[in-house]
Formats: C-alpha cells, structure tokens, sequence
C-alpha cells in the first residue's frame, strides 16, 4: 500500500489515526534516504537593512552614512561579530556565530533583484515568481521547483509545505503544497477530525476542481502532519533539544515546530516561512532598538531550527532572502527607506560557509546605485540556481523550467 | 441541472459550461432587462438575481432578504443601497453601538490616553527594577490604561463587525472594508492601536459613496496615517526642533535632534493610493512629493498648549476635533519638480494641490476603477469595465456613487454566476447572516478571521488584503472553514455572551482566538451559545446559492449535521 493512501484512510478513521499513524512511520523508517536534499526558504517581507546585518565596518564610509544607527566595529561596546575582518555580523544575531565558525553559514552580499523597482509589492513579487520585471508570471518558483525536482518515491502532499494561513505567491501552480497554522494550533485536533463529519464533508469535496483538491489535500496533510507533530513526539523533541525549556512564541516557536516536522516526516522537502515588520523607517536603532528587537528571535529561531533538525541538517539547505536592501544612507527619522541591493543568508550542512560571497561594490557615494542604496553585483537567481543544481542536485537541463528565461551564472556556495 | 462543476469560468465562455443551479439561469437572466422581476413565472430569476446582488452588494442573504430584495427588484434595491443615509438601522442595532465608548472618544483624548498608559508602563518597568523583590506594589492605575486600550482595540472591531452584519445599509458596509483597504493601516502600529476607530469612522465611513478627493484628503490628515506611514515625522533636512521630540516614546532609538525626509507616505499614496505602482512616476517624484508633505503633521497638545498656530485646514473631520496640523518650521519650503510640475513654495497649500493632482489623475482612475472591478466582478478585471468605470470616474470627477452606478448597470456585473472565491472576512460575515443569529459579541468572529489568516485590521503592510482566490484558496483555509461551520451551525458560538471575561490587555486577540478554538472544539456547552440552526430555514434562506447537489447530500446526512454541511459546502464558499 503506498503511503498517502495509508495516510488517507487513517484520516477519514478520524482520531484513531495517531496510534496506527505510528506503526506507519515506523515502517517507513525515520532516517532522511541518502540523496533527500531539502529546501527551507524564510522570507523577510518588507525589506531588512542588509547593511545592519552584515556590516562592512571597515569603510568609513558606512560610519559616515550611517550617524546613529550604524554598528560599532567589533570588540566594542555592542560591536560587530567579526565574520573577515571586512564584515562583521549583527551582535543580535550571536546565536548564528556557532554555525558560522563551523562552516555552514554564508552570505551573499550586494545580492538583489535587476529590476529597480522599489515598490515592496513588486519587488517581492518578483522575488516569489522569480522572473523579474516580468508580473504576468502565473506561478510561484518553489512550486515549478516541485514540479522539476525529481520526487520519487516521496510523491506526498507535505512535499512543499508552508507556515501560515495563506499561501504566498511563491507557492503559486499546480504542485500542491501543504500549509500548516502559526505557532500550536499547528497540529490540534479540529472538527474535521470527527469521522461522522469528515465522511458528510468528502461527499461534497469530492471534485476535480480546486476546492475539492484542496480539501482532499488538507485531509491527507494533515493526517501526516499532525502524526509528526503529535504531543508525545513533540515532547520527546524538547526534552532532547531545548532541555525541556518552554519555547518563545512567533518565529523560534514556527521554526522548531517545522524543524520537528521535517525530522519526523521524511516527505518535506521544501518548506517555507515569511516573516514580517522589517520596513525600518523610523527609529531603527543599531546594537538595541526596533531592528535589533526583530533580528534577535530570527537568530534564535535559525539556531534552534538547525539544532532540532539534528543530522537532518546535513541535507538541508535554508535560504533567508528579502526583496531588497535599503538606502546605504539614514533617512531623516533614525531609520532607512527603500534602497536595492542586500545580503542573502544560506544555512546548512552542505553550504561551504564561513565567506561572505559576492562581489563588494562599496558603500562610497560614488559606488552607490542612483547615488543611495547598496548596488547589486549578484542576482537573486544566482544563488537560488546555484543551491538548486548544487545543494539540491537538480539535473541542469531542469533549471531552465525553475528560472525561465534566466541565463545568468549560477554561484555555486555548495560544500564539495 | 444540478453539475458538480464549481469551476470559476471566465465570463465569455458561458453556453459550453456545465452549469449550478445559479448558472443555468444566467441565460435567462441576461435576456431580460435589469428591472423588478415582473411575475411568478419569473420567480425563480428574480432570486437569482437578488442572489447575485445580495452577495456581491452585501454581506449575503440574511433570512427574509432573498425574497424582499426579490420582490422590491435588484435596481431598486441598489438605488436604495447607494443612499445608505436614507435607511434607518434597526433599533436594537443603535443600542448595541450606543453601549460603545470609543466612537464618542476625540482624536486627542484616545492619543492622549495612549501616550499616559505608556508613561505609565514606563514607571512601572522602573519602579520594578527599583524594588526587583515586589515591594513596592504595581501601580494599578496603569493596567486600567492599558486594559482601556486594549478595549478600543476590541470596540473597533465591535463598530465594524456589528454594522456588516446587521446594517441594513450592506453597500456601504461592503464599502467601509473596500476603502480602508485600499487606505490599509495597521492597528498593530504603536498609535494605531487606539486610532483605527477614529480613522475608519472620521476619514473612511463618510466618504465611501461620495468623493475620492475628499476621502483622500481625509486619509492624508488623519493621525492614523500620518502616524503609521511616518509622514508626521518626516521635516526638511536640517530642521531642528523648538523641543525635544519623541512624543509617543519611540521604540528603541532616540529620534535624532536634526531631522529630515522621510518618503514612506509619498510613496505609497502615490503607489497604492492613487496612480499604481506602474502610474509612471519616478524616483525623483517619491523625493519630491516627500518634500512637498514635509509639516503635515500631528499636533495632539491641547490647542492652548501648542507650540503653533491652527492648521490652516481643520476641516479634515466633521467635528473639528482633528489633530492634523501643518507646521510651516518643519516644511521644505524650497521649489519642487514633481510629475513634470514646476512647485513654487506654497507650504501647505502644495500638499493639496499635489492631492488635487493625484485625486483626478488618469492613472488613478484607472487603477481605482481595476480594484473595484476585481472586488465586485472577477479575479482578471474585464478590460472593457475597467475602461468604463475609469471614464466615469474622470467625467464625474471621482464621484464614487456615479462610479459605483456604472458598476452595477454594467453587463459584466449583471451576469450571476459567483466567479468571486470569498475572503474569510467575506466568508465569516455571510455565514453569520445566513443563520440569522443576532450577533451582540464579535470576539469569536474576530478570533475566526485571524485564524483564517485576515485579522481584522491586522494587515501589516500599506497594501492592504488581496482579493484573488490565489491569495485565499488552500488546504488549510478549506478546513478552517469547514471547522468553522460545523461550529457556527451547532450554535457553539458565544455570539450572544453578554458578560464577557476580561481580556489580558497585552495580547487580546491571542485570547480570542484561543476562546474560540475551546468553543469550537469544546464538548461543554459555552455560556452565550445560540442553538443549533435549522438546516431547512437556512436552505430557504439561502435559496439558490446552493446546488442541487449540495442538497443532495445534505439529504443524506444526519439532522445534526445538516446546517453545516450547508454553510461548509463548495456553493457557499463562492459569491
């Protein structure tokens, strides 16, 4: 009997699923299948100051653009954490510094999209449909990624999954992908759990169009989703993994629960976050303040999510990207506006880390694009077509369906 | 009769298609004339037709409007809608929202409230670093400031949620939420907490049916947006202030003593606003038009305190009660080139002739007109509409009672089929109506649409919810409705709770949410809990927006089970 519709049949016996559930998982075994690379992308919606998480604090320039808010170099008060004696990272992100020495964080700094635009809204679009300057893109690029990577056996409706209650334009085509709730609702029981009720609504959901496939979808995902995240497992993971210490809400909680998910599901293979409140005005602060409040549970939750994934994170790859950078200079109120280029943040085992790829165009007046934001020396699909051919081994002939219409190199930040 | 298909088709491919029982009658329909239904014979089309309008005009049929919207005729009641003054709310309604306190609150007593439960917080974190060992009590003055804002927050919400169920003026009330969308800001904001009230109530409510300048005008002065799209801050470079600024604390970083610009507004009032985002302006002109907006601010001191004159434009309330104030010391009083116009230094004056400019531009009538089109038609607007809805606008100079006439006498409008996917704001409302519930507490409808991933005025960013079924259909949603439902009808609902347990003030919606998952999945009845609705009423009720299949199958299900099979079903999902 193939999984899924093991899985399904559990679902529609309702509540009893989580006892068998388990011999289910215990068939198919916990440990990652050799060759099962995985994608996480965490998007940070409304442009993050790439220059305060990655600062070059070597150039007097930065200092001199940036009066209150820039990062004092390292080794001072609230300083910098020294990456290359160039660049240091943001001191709010120290939980990162132990996958830093390690070698399995990067960044790829002056990375953005071609298009100029600096509306948030385009810009993001372009970034999810991955074709720039291009809006009638029907699909998302994660979901043509599920299309052309091979899945194999992992054929599953939890193949893609995404955190929240919507799913985001990255996402978008005709892949299915699985969305699970915010923080603990993630995994509760709900009515549709009832067998008398779930038998009444698969009558009516029972289509080929999109409402029934989604429905069908919901009820397969789910059964395996909440199988994984079940409170026994979940307990089980937090004495080994956090020493039994409840967890922070908002994105540490997500993370973990996802990397929990990820551990304990072998199907997902790419998952995605988005997390909001990065467009920096007013007051942005520098070492504390309104930024560093943000940065610091990102940290956290990036760490907690590698440390929980265990071995797992050998395979994986997380990508932290934004839709672009902002203005090298502070505005008038303590904070930054719209600017272009930024940094892009790659985490995991097979990551050659510990570098800050990309070429570094300066923050001098006369380096910057249009005279006020970090210049782009990298685009966006440069990486994401590197870590597709690179860390996630898909074929390049494949590449092409991903990224239509890109014919750019791909930077390849893959360990050998 | 009676096909499974859901599908949304496009709209010129009708005679192809396999059809519900809403869509065979879209032929008949088209071939007679938009009037009052005439006879029995044309019974069945003329609730459809009233169908049609009630989900797409209102918030749906509640119980007894299928058949008084039917009676009265599509194009009688719409007349009747566009002229909401002209309806009176239901008695028990005007109680309900008397009981509110907010509405009665001025601009400057809400931020002043704000800013003392602040301060307050404030003493109380240092008096307990003070006295790490409790000895020193907390100051209960203070929680009963932050439990007053928290209040505000939930009476927002009340005002807005109460009206769109029960109002008899549906148009406007589907209006209300279109505009403060489309002029979206986040209660989540500092300020904005106790403001959104004040915003949708004073900027928002009196001008959705009647000129979008005026409504403009009203968004640009409101404290609300000065405050969440930072323009109240934003000064010509250098200015320094008379005093230290930092009204409202600040979240971190001390404000700097020199300011400058700041072009978050100027941006987005031309991007989301007014012209679009592909409305051909450049960089230069967000700077520009930042420049022009320097000293619209926010003066919130009372008048004999403030550091400067009255504004010279208080009308941008009906009570003059506005803290909106234009400070001539923090302008930009330099000349501007912005969208090809040379600007003379005119301090406040240039903001409006800037929103003057914006308010009857092209590029704005157009993008005004494809929104409208998108909301009350399709997902892919229909060239033709737009074009039309976009000259009416631009002929009546943005006249939105005309804009919206033209709407609604339009071809693409009239043809019935429910090509809409329902937003959970959309999906919520029109199922609460449908039961025919008198609704008197919303918390558990305000903790279902943060669950459906719509928080009520919880839009983070300027751009407001989308109103595709890309952005709303997925697995997760169909559950959570169907979760809902199967709630809603077994009346586990506190919707009629009248003593309502204290929120914690610092994370209410959290509260409400976790309420309503109890209700919901609970086995114990809930206090406030309403009975279980009456699948043959809802049926009649809903009349022919649902299927013959649908029936079917709620046929074959058991009685307890019937009213939710109903509100959860594909049919009832669509407008």
């Amino acid at each position: 009997m193939q999984r899924r519709h093991f899985l399904g049949s559990t679902a529609a016996a309702g509540l009893a699923w989580a006892a068998v559930g388990r011999t289910a998982f215990a068939a198919t075994g916990n440990a990652p299948l050799p060759g099962n690379r995985r994608l996480v992308v965490v998007f940070l919606r409304g442009a993050v100051d790439g220059l305060s998480v990655v600062a070059p604090y070597t150039e007097g320039a930065y200092y001199q653009q940036r009066s209150s808010i820039a990062l004092a170099r390292p080794g001072q008060d609230g300083g910098l954490l020294d990456l290359d004696e160039h660049f240091g990272l943001n001191p709010n992100l120290a939980a990162l510094m132990p996958l830093w020495q390690a070698g399995k964080l990067a960044f790829v700094h002056a990375s953005g999209s071609p298009d100029p635009t600096r509306s948030h809204f385009d810009a993001q679009d372009y970034m999810e449909s991955g074709t720039p300057g291009r809006k009638g893109t029907p699909d998302g690029w994660l979901n043509r990624l599920l299309g052309a990577a091979p899945a194999g056996a992992r054929a599953s409706v939890t193949r893609g999954i995404s955190v929240g209650a919507t799913l985001p334009r990255i996402w978008a085509g005709p892949n299915p992908v699985a969305n699970i709730a915010n923080g603990a609702r993630a995994g509760k029981p709900t009515q549709l759990d009832r067998p008398q009720v779930s038998k009444a609504f698969d009558a009516l959901y029972s289509g080929d169009d999109a409402m029934s496939r989604a429905y069908r979808e919901s009820q397969q995902s789910r059964a395996e989703v909440n199988e994984a995240m079940s409170p026994a497992a979940m307990d089980h993971e937090q004495m080994v993994a956090n020493n039994g210490a409840p967890l922070p809400g908002g994105f540490p909680d997500d993370a973990a629960r996802l990397a929990q998910l990820m551990r304990r599901d072998p199907n997902v293979q790419i998952a995605f976050l988005a997390l909001g409140g990065w467009d920096t005005h007013v007051n942005q602060g520098g070492a504390k303040g309104q930024l560093a409040n943000r940065l610091q549970p990102l940290g956290r939750g990036l760490a907690e999510f590698a440390t929980r994934l265990g071995p797992a994170f050998d395979d994986t790859t997380v990508l932290v990207i934004s839709e672009f950078g902002r203005t090298a200079r502070q505005n008038g109120t303590g904070g930054t506006d719209h600017g272009h280029g930024n940094v892009m943040w790659a985490l995991g085992g097979n990551i050659a880390g510990g570098k800050v790829y990309g070429r570094w165009p300066g923050v001098d007046a006369s380096a910057l694009y249009e005279g006020r934001d970090l210049a782009v020396t990298t685009d966006f699909r440069q990486v994401l077509a590197g870590v597709c051919m690179n860390n996630l081994r898909l074929p390049d002939e494949r590449l092409a369906a991903v990224f239509p219409g890109f014919d750019g190199a791909a930077l390849n930040i893959a360990r050998a | 009769m009676g096909s499974p298909s859901f599908a949304c088709p496009p709209m010129t491919q009708s005679t192809a298609l396999p059809m519900t029982r809403r869509g065979a009658l879209a032929a008949a329909i088209a071939a007679i004339a938009w009037r009052p239904a005439r006879a029995a014979a044309d019974g069945d089309a003329a609730q459809a037709e009233a169908l049609h309008v009630l989900d797409r005009f209102a918030f749906g049929p509640a119980p007894g409007d299928l058949e008084r919207v039917a009676r009265l005729g599509a194009s009688a009641w719409i007349a009747e809608q566009l002229h909401p003054e002209r309806l009176a709310l239901p008695a028990w309604l005007v109680d309900q929202l008397g009981t509110l306190r907010t509405p009665g609150q001025t601009q400057r007593e809400l931020i002043q409230g704000y800013r003392d439960a602040q301060r307050e917080a404030r003493e109380a974190r240092k008096a307990e670093t003070a006295a790490p060992d409790g000895t020193q009590a907390p100051d209960p003055a203070a929680g009963e400031r932050r439990r007053q804002a928290a209040e505000i927050a939930y009476e927002s919400g009340a005002e807005r949620l109460l009206q769109a169920l029960a109002s008899p003026r549906q148009l406007q009330e589907v209006l209300v939420d279109f505009w403060f969308n489309h002029f979206n800001v986040f209660q989540g904001k500092g300020l904005d907490r106790v403001l959104v009230e004040s915003y949708e109530r004073e900027a928002i409510r009196p001008h959705v049916l009647g000129r979008f300048r005026a409504m403009l005008g009203a968004t640009a002065k409101h404290p609300a947006m000065l405050f969440y799209l930072d323009n109240w801050l934003s000064v010509a470079p250098g200015f320094q202030p008379r005093r230290k600024p930092g009204l409202f604390g600040g979240g971190g970083g001390k404000a700097k003593a020199a300011g400058g610009l700041n072009e978050n507004y100027a941006r987005e009032l031309m991007e989301l606003h007014t012209l679009g985002v592909d409305g051909g302006y450049t960089q230069q002109d967000v700077t520009e038009l930042a420049r022009i907006l320097t000293g619209w601010t926010l003066q919130p001191e009372h008048p004999k305190h403030r550091r400067f004159g009255d504004a010279m434009d208080t009308s941008a309330t009906g009570h003059g009660d506005s803290v909106f104030a234009f400070d001539p010391a923090r302008h930009d009083n330099g000349s501007k080139t912005w969208l090809g116009r040379s600007i003379p230094p005119n301090g406040q004056l240039e903001g409006e002739f800037a929103l003057d400019v914006l308010g009857r531009h092209p590029a704005t009538a157009r993008h005004v007109a494809s929104k409208l089109a998108r909301r009350f038609v399709a997902d892919e607007p229909p060239p033709a509409l737009v074009d039309r809805l976009a000259l009416r606008f631009l002929e009546t100079d943005g006249d939105l009672r005309e804009v919206m006439q033209a709407l609604a006498d339009s071809r693409e409008f009239r043809d019935p089929r429910p090509t809409k996917f329902k937003t959970p704001y959309q999906y919520v409302l029109s199922a609460v109506r449908a039961t025919g519930i008198v609704t008197t507490n919303v918390r558990p409808l305000m903790g279902q649409l943060a669950q459906l991933g719509q928080p009520l005025y919880g839009c983070q960013t300027p751009d407001g919810w989308h109103d595709t079924e890309a952005d709303w259909l997925n697995p997760n949603a169909i559950t959570q409705r169907v979760n809902f439902a199967t709630a809603l009808a077994a009346g586990k609902l506190p919707l009629q709770r009248v003593d309502e347990p204290a929120m914690p003030a610092n994370n209410a919606l959290k509260a409400m949410e976790r309420q309503a998952d109890r209700a919901m999945n609970g086995n114990q009845p809930v206090e406030g809990s309403t009975p279980p609705v009456d699948a043959a009423t809802l049926l009649a009720t809903l009349g022919p927006a649902i299927s013959d299949k649908t029936r079917r199958a709620v046929e074959n299900t058991p009685p307890a089970l019937r009213a939710a099979l109903v509100l959860g079903s594909p049919d009832f999902m669509r407008r």
